[in-house]
């Protein structure tokens, strides 16, 4: 059962010849330290803006609740939550993403792995900084853009790094062709910095002036989940799904009309964050028309992950990546057909200033994204580390938190936000009956997030144990119908100290 | 190699598009809007100074944004007229002055865009500020005490002080606000759209 941890990368390679599995261990080999990095601090940072993001919601039910205490006021703690949700985790969680998979896929070893490394450190230092600035009340004030200028440089620089190790890697590449996800890796590295360094230009530091400077803040804010957090989701389905059950992607051909319609229609979808606002209509019609749009891509992939799943879904039962793979790629067909309904004038009429909208972004980002996050990192780190998961029991819990607690996040904070948005549409219906209406949905969400922090806490010791050494481990990969635990690991070290 | 380029660029090319057309574009549109000069000489909009100015850095600090929009919606769009949070639409010209915008997403508390107009109370502002629940019972908005000076039982109230309701609050009879609590008061009089535009009405 537990066996000396040599073995297990050689057992999960399966059949593979040995030159090939001695190539992509040295691939891994190259990259282990930069990853596991990047993947340990993204999971400190969804630990944090866990529990800023339930003490935010806290706040939102029971105002009292760490009351009158300036850094820890609610409008300090939600921007620390956002901006450490997506910059913490999303951001260095993707980073790591991309940079594995663009070295798996190029067959390539990891290029300057000592400058990413350093590049990740000073990376999260920048969002502690930013996290303090925030916390002492230097926040810019554009909504998704917090952080302190000053904190800037810490997170622009270690980017740059990113950027040229991603395309050193893409031009060394032994492969011949470029596989699907490359598209959308390269991608983001083309846009993100792009996308940053504009979004800074036209809000923070003023080359926009006046309501501009509010379209280009929901074009930032829209497209660094469209255009960073999304592309790396999608890529990570792209190699999973095919990957985990041993079949070539469903059509080519989609892949590659649902990547380009991705990227034209995705940029334009922004100002649907501002209907009803003042602002030339022309521009609201472009955010719309750009949202419908979007209905292409979305069903081009949809049809890619989900085709190439039929005949499969035997293997849900076992493997965690593939759970987790397919929940992500199952919320991203439902949350974007959600956004793309929630774009329409007469729905936004509704639920443009609720809660409806932290439902969906709350479905997008923790029942699309952060699952195939995880799914990469269920996949990578034994690859990584040559070690197997210890616990299927804390996959497992893992799992079931991820699924319950977006559930009844989403589905509380959607209804609530409708009906929020029909009584406020009601002038006879007095502000604050509104205000004690969402009252007891804000407690379901709160419920909601604890069931997500103890997935994540979870999922983090299992973390933890992967990446400490120890002398057992399993000899085949740990699957979620089993009853492993590391309770056995421990007994198997016990053994073997009394026998010496 | 060539393809790699294409590729590349192409992806450019997606957001450079974008950006042009959605910000640069109408922010060109907008270069020619200018304030208004009223019958009585003066601008509108102003530009913030001294305390309002201050005040706004407050609101920024605090991070009222996450729960007040300052924007309201047009006749028959939402109910933001018929509910009194403004006399019309707010258009671009009520913003020549914001920078940064505060126009918000998150509708938790009321419309702010005109505040000034509906509560011009210091009083109020100063009661609602120190604790939401003396004003508006059941409110979630959180308390800004730290604003505020207290005065406690048994001291001498000077005389700009405000009383709080009832039999007080705890030890505390009366409340002062402070340099900033001055401040934020003074930028949320200052917020008021009710001036008719004229691009509103179209
Ligand atoms: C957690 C959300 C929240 C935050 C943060 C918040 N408010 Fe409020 N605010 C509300 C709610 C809810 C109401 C309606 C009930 C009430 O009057 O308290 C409200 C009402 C108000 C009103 C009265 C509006 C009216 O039409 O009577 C003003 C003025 C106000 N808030 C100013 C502020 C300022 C200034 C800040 C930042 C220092 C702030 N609020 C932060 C939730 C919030
Ligand atoms: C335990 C888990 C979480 C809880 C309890 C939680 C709670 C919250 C709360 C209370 C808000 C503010 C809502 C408001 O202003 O009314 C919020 C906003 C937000 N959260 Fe979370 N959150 C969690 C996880 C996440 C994760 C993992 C992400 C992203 C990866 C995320 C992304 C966001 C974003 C983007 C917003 C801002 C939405 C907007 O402005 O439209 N959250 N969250």
């Amino acid at each position: 059962m537990v066996t000396e941890s040599s073995s297990a990368a050689a057992a999960s390679l399966g059949a593979l010849s040995t030159p090939e599995i001695e190539a992509r261990v040295q691939v891994d080999r190259s990259s282990k330290q930069v990853i596991v990095l990047y993947w340990g601090a993204a999971l400190f940072w969804l630990t944090f803006a866990s529990i800023a993001g339930i003490i935010t919601s806290i706040k939102l039910h029971n105002p009292g609740f760490l009351g009158g205490i300036e850094w820890l006021t609610f409008g300090r703690m939600r921007a620390v939550h956002w901006d450490t949700a997506i910059y913490g985790f999303g951001g260095v969680a993707a980073s790591g993403t991309l940079l594995w998979l663009q070295a798996r896929l190029c067959q390539v070893r990891m290029p300057y792995t000592k400058l990413l490394i350093a590049g990740g450190l000073v990376f999260n230092v920048g969002i502690l900084l930013g996290v303090i600035g925030i916390f002492m009340g230097q926040s810019t004030g554009v909504e998704t853009l917090e952080f302190p200028l000053w904190a800037m440089p810490f997170l622009v620089v270690p980017y740059v790094f990113i950027v040229i190790a991603n395309f050193t890697m893409y031009f060394q590449k032994k492969t011949t062709h470029t596989y699907v996800s490359q598209w959308y890796l390269m991608a983001v590295t083309v846009w993100f910095p792009v996308l940053v360094l504009s979004a800074e230009a036209c809000t923070n530091l003023g080359a926009v002036d006046g309501v501009a400077q509010a379209i280009a803040n929901w074009w930032y804010g829209h497209n660094v989940v469209g255009l960073f957090a999304t592309p790396t989701g999608i890529a990570a389905a792209y190699y999973l799904i095919p990957k985990v059950i041993g079949k070539p992607i469903h059509s080519y051909h989609l892949s590659l009309l649902g990547f380009w319609a991705n990227a034209i229609f995705y940029n334009w979808a922004g100002t649907h964050h501002l209907t009803g606002g003042p602002l030339p209509a022309w521009t609201i019609t472009l955010g719309v028309v750009g949202s419908m749009m979007m209905f292409i891509p979305v069903i081009t992939i949809g049809i890619n992950h989900h085709m190439t799943m039929v005949g499969s879904f035997h293997l849900l039962k076992t493997s965690p990546t593939l759970r987790f793979a397919v929940m992500g790629s199952m919320m991203y067909t439902f949350a974007s057909f959600q956004g793309s309904l929630e774009s329409l004038r007469s729905h936004q009429e509704i639920t443009h200033f609720t809660h409806y909208t932290i439902g969906h972004v709350h479905l997008g980002m923790y029942g699309f994204f952060a699952p195939l996050m995880f799914a990469m990192i269920y996949y990578a780190m034994p690859r990584l580390m040559n070690r197997e998961w210890s616990s299927a029991r804390l996959i497992r819990i893992h799992f079931w938190c991820t699924l319950i607690g977006t559930a009844i996040y989403g589905g509380a904070m959607c209804y609530a936000g409708i009906r929020q948005g029909m009584m406020m549409n009601d002038p006879s219906v007095p502000f604050l009956n509104i205000v004690q209406f969402t009252v007891p949905y804000l407690q379901l969400r709160t419920l909601g997030g604890v069931i997500l922090l103890a997935g994540t806490v979870a999922f983090l010791i299992n973390f933890v144990r992967i990446v400490t050494p120890h002398k057992f481990t399993w000899a085949s990969p740990t699957m979620l119908d089993t009853d492993r635990d590391w309770k056995d690991i421990l007994k198997a070290e016990k053994g073997a100290e009394a026998a010496q | 190699m060539s393809k790699t380029f294409l590729l590349a660029f192409g992806i450019l090319l997606t957001i450079l598009s974008s950006v042009t057309g959605l910000v640069l574009i109408p922010n060109w549109q907008f270069q020619s809007l200018k304030p208004v000069v009223k019958a009585d000489g003066r601008r509108y909009p102003e530009a913030y100074f001294g305390d309002q100015d201050k005040g706004r850095g407050v609101y920024i600090a605090q991070g009222c944004i996450y729960c007040h929009t300052q924007q309201v919606r047009m006749k028959g769009y939402g109910a933001d007229i018929r509910r009194g949070w403004g006399t019309r639409r707010s258009v671009p010209r009520d913003y020549l002055e914001d920078r940064p915008h505060q126009l918000g997403t998150m509708r938790t508390g009321p419309d702010l865009a005109s505040i000034g107009a509906r509560q011009p109370s210091e009083s109020w502002h100063a009661l609602h500020l120190y604790n939401p629940q003396l004003t508006s019972p059941g409110s979630v908005m959180p308390r800004y005490n730290y604003f505020f000076d207290e005065v406690k039982r048994g001291q001498m109230p000077p005389a700009e002080a405000i009383r709080l309701p009832g039999n007080g609050h705890g030890d505390v009879t009366h409340i002062l606000p402070n340099e900033r609590g001055r401040q934020l008061i003074a930028y949320l009089k200052r917020l008021n759209q009710s001036f008719p535009l004229p691009e509103a009405n179209q």
